[in-house]
């Protein structure tokens, strides 16, 4: 679960990280008196959104005058914020961070993942603040430093001194970081994070570390006890179809074929994908059933898949490992009934009572076509849906 | 012989009297796997399933002597399982349940490699010696005594592999899951090196897919550790980045872990790589000339 940029600043707080103090508004006159409360006569108005690159798509500007504030508001607010990062429909703006104004000296990287190599959350910290940093990983590895937690010792001040020396900063910064670094390393421990980025840090005009944005990602493992991140979970930020299925306890992750997918095991899921499109076809969805496969769950991944309307086929892919096909065959044919199905459906069912299973599919009546493989699935489905394209 | 388990293998259950422990217990039982009792906390001294209940695992171990356990415990608990059978010596641990935090992992994992335990998974579906003893939910009756050992992060993927080299007629030494979890108790690795020591697996099946870079140390492990031929699919070609495409690794990230890059390394160290996942079977019989 991602948080947004205020949400990650209020942790930073909480955890005695330097921050802007700011206000987070859903409409122009809160954020017009939100300038009031800070004071002072240039602001920094953000859109909150899911995504990187608001600055390069318009989503944050400096500002001089409550007009302004309330004219950047009106703007986005109720909008869509696309950038880079999101896609062609971009990410809904329902609030404005407006925060005071930094004078910035210098921009720093500062970042922290679990590493699934070392099996260890790493710290990682450039003096090449404010760019991707993916970009400067791939140009100049060298430029990031890193720093590997113990996970039974957990973060340690000399760990912060070696990368603030390594940062080039002063002996006061040098304690800022160090603060900051234990801060945050408390913070991603506590707070079950699988991602943590402020970028960028900065060193301000009075040479002061402050912590101009950032980004945090939750472990979605973690969310049961995580009680208050629980509850800063923004839902408008979620793709709909996405979340519907995750109600269902259905894993479903839009794409852009016609061929709708449904299929039992979230690697057999992907597997289904590969081989439609090895026979020249597209997949519009990864759908994973789960192991039940019952009526209802088959049911509702029906009405999730047939509400994209690019959607030609369905392949329903299951592999009866313990549950018997012949039952499964029961639910796809009462779901296809219940939901009104008029696409071709291709269902391709392997072990437990697989034949039992086809017989039932081919005596329902129904327009479901029976495939005997893996590849006589893909094959005639891909035809259902109007052949190679 | 066989990898990490075979008919002597003397193995408990923590969430024993749960639905998923009693359900996957029986079919153990029914299979041929040397169940010796199980762990539910206050239910000690119960018989279950015809078996003795421990309220701990110490109990279970100083009593039967067990050396394995399955854990079907809900996920907030897993770490705590986990630690309470390594630490009570037990030495092959198998983790089934799906949505253990990733903190809790990253703990477990160095307390089991200090212990010198071997855990598989967890979000695993288990491991199978066909013809002997199986820990986990796959299906039993696909499975067939034989000469490939697989390996795989997917419950599914690994049954159509299986699938495919029981109608073959090769069957199969052991079958391995490791899991869909970024932080795995056992990697590619650790698998692929019983393999290559066990006189029974002649060629490994290895299905890897998006997410991390394991597939990529594995095929430099390979290139310089492995003699058997290795056969691998990797899913996900089509899956887009950013997205977690149902297991909590299987997600392209900062432009990693894609499935092209990791075809590429497999192939760099001269594993056979196949792009449809029905062609494991006949890829392994063309590799082999069986």
């Amino acid at each position: 679960m991602n948080l947004h940029e205020y949400q990650a600043k209020q942790l930073f707080a909480e955890y005695g990280l330097p921050v802007s103090k700011g206000f987070a508004v859903d409409n122009a006159e809160d954020a017009a008196a939100a300038a009031d409360k800070l004071g002072g006569s240039k602001w920094v108005v953000k859109a909150q959104v899911h995504a990187g690159g608001r600055g390069k798509a318009g989503g944050v500007k400096l500002v001089s005058s409550k007009e302004e504030i309330k004219a950047f508001a009106e703007k986005w607010l109720g909008k869509n914020l696309v950038t880079y990062q999101t896609d062609a429909n971009g990410q809904p703006v329902s609030k404005i961070l407006v925060e005071t104004c930094t004078d910035i000296a210098k921009e720093l990287y500062l970042g922290a993942v679990v590493d699934r190599s070392s099996r260890r959350i790493v710290f990682m910290a450039s003096t090449e603040g404010g760019v991707e940093i993916e970009k400067v990983a791939e140009e100049s590895p060298e430029k990031i430093l890193r720093a590997v937690i113990d996970p039974l010792c957990g973060a340690q001040p000399f760990q912060a001194r070696e990368l603030a020396f390594q940062l080039g900063l002063n002996d006061v910064q040098v304690k800022q970081f160090t603060q900051l670094f234990l801060g945050l390393a408390k913070l991603f421990a506590d707070l079950d994070l699988a991602l943590l980025e402020i970028n960028p840090l900065v060193i301000t005009a009075e040479g002061n570390l402050h912590c101009l944005d950032g980004k945090i990602n939750i472990d979605g493992n973690a969310m049961f006890r995580q009680p208050k991140l629980r509850a800063m979970h923004d839902p408008s930020q979620d793709d709909e179809r996405e979340a519907r299925a995750a109600k269902w306890e259905l894993n479903y992750v839009a794409l852009d074929g016609n061929i709708g997918c449904m299929v039992n095991g979230a690697g057999l899921a992907m597997g289904t994908m590969d081989i439609v499109q090895l026979h020249g076809g597209r997949p519009a969805n990864f759908l994973d059933v789960g192991g039940g496969a019952t009526k209802e769950r088959v049911t509702e991944a029906f009405k999730i898949i047939l509400s994209d309307t690019n959607v030609k086929a369905v392949l329903i892919n299951i592999f009866g490992g313990i549950v018997r096909c012949n039952m499964i065959a029961e639910g796809i044919i009462g779901a296809v009934a219940e939901v009104g199905v008029t696409v071709p459906v291709v269902v391709r069912l392997e072990g437990n009572n697989a034949e039992l299973g086809r017989k039932v599919l081919g005596d329902s009546g129904l327009n479901i076509i029976a495939a005997s493989s893996l590849t006589d699935a893909a094959e005639k489905v891909v035809a259902a849906a109007g052949g190679v394209k | 012989m066989s990898i990490l388990l075979t008919k002597e293998t003397r193995v408990i259950c923590q969430g024993f009297t749960g639905s998923q422990g009693t359900f996957h217990s029986e079919q153990a039982i029914q299979y041929g796997t040397r169940m010796v009792g199980g762990v539910t906390p206050g239910k000690g001294g119960q018989i279950h399933l015809g078996l003795p209940v421990f309220n701990t695992v110490k109990d279970a171990v100083r009593d039967t002597g067990a050396e394995a356990s399955v854990i079907y415990v809900p996920a907030p608990f897993c770490k705590d399982s986990i630690l309470e059978a390594a630490f009570a010596g037990i030495k092959l641990i198998v983790c089934i349940t799906e949505g253990i935090p990733t903190l809790d992992m990253l703990d477990v994992k160095v307390k089991c490699d200090e212990l010198g335990v071997r855990l598989i998974g967890p979000n695993c579906p288990g491991v199978i010696t066909p013809g002997q003893s199986k820990i986990g939910i796959m299906p039993g009756n696909i499975h067939k005594p034989g000469k490939v050992g697989i390996v795989s992060r997917s419950g599914t993927l690994t049954y159509e592999a299986v699938k495919q080299t029981t109608d073959f007629g090769f069957g199969q030494s052991s079958c391995v899951g490791i899991g869909g979890d970024p932080i795995p108790g056992s990697n590619f690795i650790d698998i692929l090196a019983l393999f290559e020591k066990d006189d029974q697996t002649e060629a490994i099946v290895m299905i890897g897919e998006i997410g991390g870079t394991a597939e990529e140390e594995a095929a430099s492990y390979i290139k310089n550790n492995v003699s058997k031929p290795v056969v691998s699919y990797i899913a996900g070609v089509t899956a887009p980045a950013g997205k977690r495409m149902g297991h909590a690794g299987a997600i392209i990230s900062g432009g990693k872990g894609t499935a092209a890059e990791k075809f590429a390394s497999l192939q760099d160290a001269g594993v056979t790589t196949v792009k449809s996942l029905a062609d494991i079977g006949k890829a392994i019989k063309q590799v082999t000339g069986w």
